[in-house]
């Protein structure tokens, strides 16, 4: 029913989706935590620019990154003196891309999920001889784990649906860096509506299946109170 | 002994206290809300920063003189506040475990078993926080302080957030904490009940100073402090059961041999048993010659030791020594002046009310 083409695009779509959350999981955690416990009056500033890939342009975020990675862009100088040749279009740049335009999807949620948890909590496990890492991971983690799903759902749909920042950065190469998105375009393009509907249908599918996972998941608990 | 120094300037009040505390018994901090009280408990259990010094019996927890500051997982406290702070995610019995396990072996002085015991938690064990009564609640959040076998137990307001019905159910359980185990409390409070319940030494704040501190006796029957306390102004006794009155349901209370014994309502305690009596100034009179024909059966022989003017200008409280003990009586100014009141009186203190506490 699909084509290879198209179940390359469909693997390559769920690759570039999962490294993305799961890079995103282990850089915006601790941005979450600052950002959930900080005083820093440089707070906003921060945010903000979290926030940024929300209100920008697909296509301004691909510019910047296109010539930040090109070849007379500073990362894209770096990445070819440590010997990694030039990120746009290939693989690794789209990841690159995916990072910093889903940012705000995992990162805001785990931000709420972790604000939520109260600190007076936190110092009580202090109080019983749990280290600031300890506290962490034994206490924060587990009470901010809805945070953690809806910030995983959110990061990897958001990736999956990515359209602008992709063709800026990746383009359109079979295999490397031709997605979904670009793939239903293509169909488009060519006016191949029935294989366009398949694959969009399916995303559509994706798409419910997984938000209606995520408020199952995320559901809150009944809590029982004597009576 | 509890050493500390503490200074913090802060919005609106500047805390500035020396402490030394002894290293046994309840000793409660008490004041009104905003006093400073909370932050100094906090700042002996690190989770505050101010500046100073605390020592508790040697060990130096913090020391601004030789940057020293032990943070607050490497000291070794139990912390209770008002609102628990039990871990949502963990049962009953893994809320008990957390600290448990993060202590060496070598420190575990106190059993698991003998803290759910004393707590009697027994049952809850099973349970999710969210399943617990406020009472029930609290007594977990005891339990889990003490299960680290603490050298010091800090307790902040640990009954405010409970209607009396709780506070009357977790009472007992800290009466016991006190008498069972031999762990120095730290008690901040601003129910003088709970003061006159459970502490051996008071401390009194206000506006972020420390205005008097001393064992609690000592301290309820001094004339220039009862601004502080208000209408619940009143001496605490301690004593033991002399006898049981059968016939009228009345138990006497010795506080001082002949001296000083007291008959109150009798709440089945066995003679012998030591009690703690609370008598309210307000509930005391006195008379220049023993009175008959009066419903008062409490009438204490002593002598007037001090004569001071209460907070209204119309009263006037009066220190009365009864053999070892002390009894405060607030009267009007014009009843101590018609009665001619003078230190170094004979008078007989008449007590309306003795209240039995434990």
């Amino acid at each position: 029913m699909l084509s290879l083409a198209e179940w390359s695009a469909i693997r390559l779509t769920a690759e570039l989706a999962g490294l993305t959350t799961v890079l995103l999981l282990i850089v915006g955690t601790p941005m979450a935590w600052w950002l959930a416990r900080t005083r820093s009056p440089a707070k906003p500033v921060w945010a903000a620019l979290v926030a940024m890939p929300l209100v920008l342009p697909p296509t301004v975020i691909g510019f910047y990154l296109l010539l930040l990675m090109g070849p007379q862009g500073p990362v894209g100088q770096i990445t070819q003196s440590l010997g990694l040749g030039r990120l746009p279009f290939t693989f690794a740049g789209l990841v690159v891309a995916s990072v910093i335009y889903s940012l705000p999807f995992v990162v805001q949620p785990l931000q709420q999920a972790f604000e939520a948890v109260p600190e007076r909590t936190i110092e009580a496990a202090a109080t019983l001889r749990a280290s600031p890492w300890d506290r962490f991971f034994s206490v924060a983690v587990p009470l901010a784990r809805p945070g953690f799903v809806t910030a995983s759902v959110l990061g990897f749909a958001h990736t999956v649906g990515e359209f602008g920042v992709v063709l800026m950065i990746g383009g359109n190469i079979p295999d490397k860096t031709r997605v979904l998105s670009v793939a239903i375009y293509d169909h488009v393009e060519a006016t191949e509506f029935a294989q366009a509907h398949r694959l969009a249908a399916g995303m559509v599918v994706f798409a419910l299946v997984v938000l209606v996972a995520l408020y199952v998941a995320n559901r809150p608990r009944r809590e029982v109170r004597p009576a | 002994m509890i050493e500390a120094r503490l200074v913090l300037p802060r919005r609106g009040f500047a805390l500035d206290v020396s402490l030394s505390l002894p290293e046994r018994g309840v000793t409660a901090l008490f004041g009104p809300s905003g006093c400073g009280k909370t932050t100094v408990l906090r700042a002996l259990a690190g989770l505050e920063r101010a500046a100073g010094r605390v020592v508790l019996g040697g060990e130096v927890w913090q020391d601004d003189a030789a940057s020293r500051f032990v943070p607050t997982h490497e000291r070794s406290i139990g912390y209770v506040i008002q609102e628990a702070a039990l871990f949502p995610h963990l049962d009953v019995r893994r809320n008990l475990a957390y600290g448990l396990k993060r202590i060496a072996a070598a420190e575990r002085r106190i059993a698991l078993d003998q803290v759910v015991d004393l707590l009697g938690i027994g049952h809850l064990l099973e349970r999710r926080p969210e399943t617990l009564s406020g009472g029930e609640r609290q007594r977990v959040a005891i339990a889990r302080a003490l299960a680290t076998s603490p050298r010091l137990l800090l307790m902040d307001e640990p009954l405010a957030a409970l209607d009396a019905q709780r506070k009357a159910e977790v009472l007992p359980y800290l009466d016991r904490l006190h008498e069972e185990l031999g762990i120095p409390v730290v008690y901040v409070t601003h129910s003088i009940d709970e003061v006159a319940r459970l502490a051996d030494h008071l401390v009194l704040m206000d506006a972020g100073r420390v205005l008097a501190d001393g064992p609690l006796a000592g301290m309820l029957a001094r004339l220039d402090l009862p601004v502080a306390f208000g209408d619940d102004a009143g001496v605490v006794l301690d004593g033991v059961v002399g006898d049981r009155d059968e016939r009228w349901q009345l138990a006497r209370l010795d506080v001082d041999g002949e001296a000083c014994r007291l008959w109150a309502r009798d709440q089945g305690l066995p003679v012998g048993r030591r009690v703690r009596l609370r008598v309210l100034a307000r509930d005391v009179s006195l008379t220049r010659t023993p009175q008959t024909g009066t419903s008062i059966g409490n009438q204490l022989r002593g002598s007037i030791e001090a004569i001071a003017d209460d907070e209204h200008p119309a009263l006037a409280l009066v220190r009365v020594r009864v053999g070892s003990a002390a009894v405060v009586a607030r009267l009007t100014r014009r009843s101590a002046h018609a009665l001619e009141l003078a230190v170094g009186m004979p008078v007989w203190a008449q007590v309306k009310t003795v209240a039995l506490m434990e």
